[in-house]
């Protein structure tokens, strides 16, 4: 197990499953409530709401 | 000297390159608007806030804590899946090389003061708080502090980040009047901040990524076992300490080759007067003396 770790394979399988949660949050909608937020001023972020 | 002074300054024209692609919208800073175009779909891999009147894309600390926070999602996977996909492919490269709070922090450091701290008492201690305000301010209070409708503020956003200060209060206050009107204790709060941050960063390399930054901690995690890493030639290394000598985070690269508070800045290959520390996404042999020191 900790071969695997130190190894890139595991970088590899993980930046794959990062993949894979990507286009499971895209097929969701999660990418419209990311852009609601980005695309509006979000007062919280810049100290008035 | 020069060699090493200039791929200083060749990692921060990349960085402000970033800085600049992030925040390209340059109508945004004339008219004090900022971007609704398609881009802010996406997330950018640095700490940018998004409601900078430049900025073409999403902050993922901001967009993790929106999705987080909606009244219909509580597990963000599109935001969590591309920190992961990130973070598994360079880890905190992108502290080092992406990150537009970075390179100002970077910059800070450089103007002289009497007394700069490498290190103090807590200091090791006080790395593990940016782990606690990632499980505090960007998860736990944006997912369970919820209005009647079911949603979350970004807590972080709202109560720390001086990167939306910087980035979003101040330009849009000064270009739009009707934010103006509307500041209050928070503005002055979050303005403390700031000033604090840069204050600290003039005296203490990088204070905000080390004990502060939600995204720093998150790519930590993956600094280990990235693909894109840090390795040292045992057989070339003469355990002279230079290496660990120059880091100004701290670290040792002999001892943790790729060690969680390692930005990749590469300020130790290029000190290293054997060449033994190198750095890639493909190293053929790979002998890096990661858990040593565990």
């Amino acid at each position: 197990m900790r071969r695997l770790l130190s190894s890139r394979k595991a970088g590899i399988i993980i930046a794959v499953l990062g993949l894979a949660m990507i286009g499971y949050g895209l097929y969701r909608g999660e990418a419209a409530v990311v852009f609601t937020k980005a695309a509006r001023i979000c007062l919280e972020c810049i100290g008035i709401g | 000297m020069d060699k090493k002074r200039d791929r200083e300054w060749r990692r921060h024209r990349i960085q402000a390159l970033w800085a600049l692609l992030y925040n390209s919208y340059i109508m945004g800073f004339v008219h004090g608007k900022i971007y609704k175009g398609p881009l802010k779909n996406l997330c950018v891999p640095g700490l940018n806030c998004y409601s900078c009147p430049g900025a073409l894309g999403a902050c993922p600390i901001g967009s993790l804590q929106a999705v987080i926070g909606s009244w219909n999602f509580k597990f963000a996977f599109y935001v969590a899946g591309f920190l992961i996909f990130t973070g598994a492919l360079v880890g905190r490269f992108v502290c080092g090389w992406l990150c537009p709070f970075g390179l100002i922090q970077d910059l800070l450091h450089k103007i002289p003061f009497p007394k700069k701290l490498k290190t103090f008492k807590g200091d090791k201690l006080l790395r593990k708080l940016k782990y606690v305000i990632l499980a505090v301010f960007v998860i736990l209070l944006p997912l369970f502090a919820v209005d009647v409708l079911g949603q979350g503020a970004p807590y972080f956003c709202k109560l720390i980040c001086p990167a939306g200060t910087l980035e979003g209060g101040i330009p849009l206050v000064l270009l739009n009047k009707s934010m103006r009107s509307a500041i209050g204790w928070l503005y002055a709060w979050k303005n403390i901040l700031l000033l604090a941050t840069i204050f600290i960063s003039i005296i203490i390399y990088r204070p905000f990524c080390k004990y502060i930054c939600p995204l720093g901690a998150v790519y930590s995690v993956f600094n280990p076992i990235s693909v894109f890493r840090y390795k040292v030639d045992e057989e070339k290394c003469t355990g002279c300490g230079a290496c660990a000598r120059a880091c100004k985070m701290q670290v040792d690269p002999v001892r943790n080759t790729n060690h969680t508070e390692c930005i990749r800045c590469g300020k130790c290959k290029s000190i290293c007067p054997e060449g033994a520390i190198t750095s890639g996404f493909w190293n053929r042999k790979d002998s890096s003396r990661q858990e040593k020191s565990r």
